[in-house]
């Protein structure tokens, strides 16, 4: 699958709501660790079709980044039924993502 | 399958290293833990490296990985466990496989050094921080301190001045080692307060920090509320798993002279993870070709 842009208009149907379990990337287009991690979040979409991945520019969506508390990015926050269960902040590997979303 | 040159790190100096071992046609493995780069994605804008006059950390990562591979450089994200020498061959052991070499480059750089207090680690991202420009933009309007003395500290004190309410500088001497232009800079903001002779010893925090508590060297105790705590106490070498093979200096770096060569024949050192005076790009990328040029050398003797 592909990743999807959030925003706050349509996090709740995208996130909240979602079936599957959902990986959420808070970024920012000025952190170069965000964009180093970018092809790697896209790597690990196109190949976990069992997961939602979603990805949320957080100077678009402030009031996101607050709600979860995200203080530092790249932030990764797992989020499952509505609610969050793991979250990692920094670079990490592909092999990292996949034992933070585990199963 | 034999390699002849793995180098560990997809870092400046890694990179480099890979550049001018892929030019002189030898076949090049690269293993790095995460992703290329290095520390240098950290930085927004790169000023002083010769040629491009504003060129951001991410760019100069994604051209010089790029270069690496057009020039024929293998780069595999695995994560090296161990190295072994074996006389002529030597043995790379990542957390996947066993990759057979006839020349090894350590180019790991180095990692943020932590206060190694107990709840320090939970906090990343929860108010503890060891990247200002990184971070800072979330702390806007809110109290901050940074802790630490060198340049580093000092130059993200200066950065998020300008962001926060207020900033407080805690170093544990009485004098800054960092340059002295910075500190008279630091000494005539108004929201910036000096804790000098102190450390940070206990992190308070419910959920996120809130507080920190300071020791000065009497002993004396206060504790101020923070919203973010800024860590900027030095950098670590990564060079912890060579240590059975290769000299080590009492701080961890490889012991190696500007020839990168380490106590072990046909095992070289490139980047900030050796003993060196000056840990800039530049002397990482230089580093990098000598490294390789020395290998080269070792291979076809």
């Amino acid at each position: 699958m592909k990743v999807i842009e959030v925003n706050k208009d349509n996090f709740e149907k995208e996130v909240l709501k979602s079936d599957k379990k959902v990986l959420v990337d808070f970024n920012a287009e000025w952190c170069g660790p965000c964009k180093m991690l970018k092809p790697i979040i896209e790597e690990f979409a196109e190949s976990n079709d069992n997961v939602k991945v979603v990805s949320i520019n957080i100077d678009d969506a402030d009031e996101l980044a607050e709600k979860y508390s995200v203080f530092s990015i790249p932030c990764l926050v797992v989020i499952e039924k509505g609610k969050e269960v793991k979250r990692n902040v920094g670079l990490i590997s592909k092999d990292d993502i996949e034992s933070l979303i585990g199963e | 399958m034999l390699y002849d040159i793995i180098i560990v790190g997809a870092g400046p100096a890694g990179l480099t290293a890979a550049i001018y071992a892929g030019r002189a046609n030898k076949k090049v493995l690269v293993l790095e833990a995460k992703t290329y780069g290095g520390q240098i994605i950290n930085t927004p804008d790169i000023e002083n490296y010769p040629v491009e006059e504003h060129i951001s950390g991410f760019d100069f990562a994604t051209k010089i990985y790029n270069q690496a591979k057009n020039l024929g450089a293998e780069i595999v994200f695995e994560k090296v466990i161990e190295i072994k020498d074996l006389g002529k061959e030597k043995e790379v052991v990542t957390n996947k496989n066993t990759y057979k070499t006839k020349t090894i480059i350590l180019a790991t750089g180095s990692e943020n050094r932590k206060l190694g207090l107990p709840n320090e680690d939970e906090l990343v991202g929860k108010g503890i921080s060891y990247c200002a420009t990184c971070d800072g933009a979330f702390y806007r309007k809110k109290t901050v301190a940074v802790v630490g003395g060198g340049n580093t500290a000092l130059e993200d004190a200066l950065y998020l001045s300008n962001l926060v309410e207020k900033v407080y500088l805690i170093h544990r001497r009485d004098e800054f080692r960092g340059e002295e232009t910075t500190v008279n800079k630091l000494k005539e903001k108004d929201n910036v307060e000096f804790i000098y002779n102190s450390n940070v010893t206990k992190l308070n925090a419910n959920e996120k920090l809130e507080s920190i508590e300071v020791t000065n060297k009497d002993g004396n105790i206060q504790t101020i509320n923070v919203d973010g705590l800024f860590v900027a106490v030095g950098r670590i070498p990564e060079n912890q798993n060579f240590a059975k093979v290769i000299n080590l200096d009492e701080s961890g770096y490889i012991v190696a002279g500007e020839n990168c060569n380490t106590n072990v024949d046909g095992i070289f050192v490139a980047g900030d993870n050796r003993v060196k005076e000056v840990r800039q790009l530049v002397t990482a990328t230089s580093d990098g070709a000598i490294a390789a040029t020395e290998a080269i050398k070792y291979i076809n003797q």
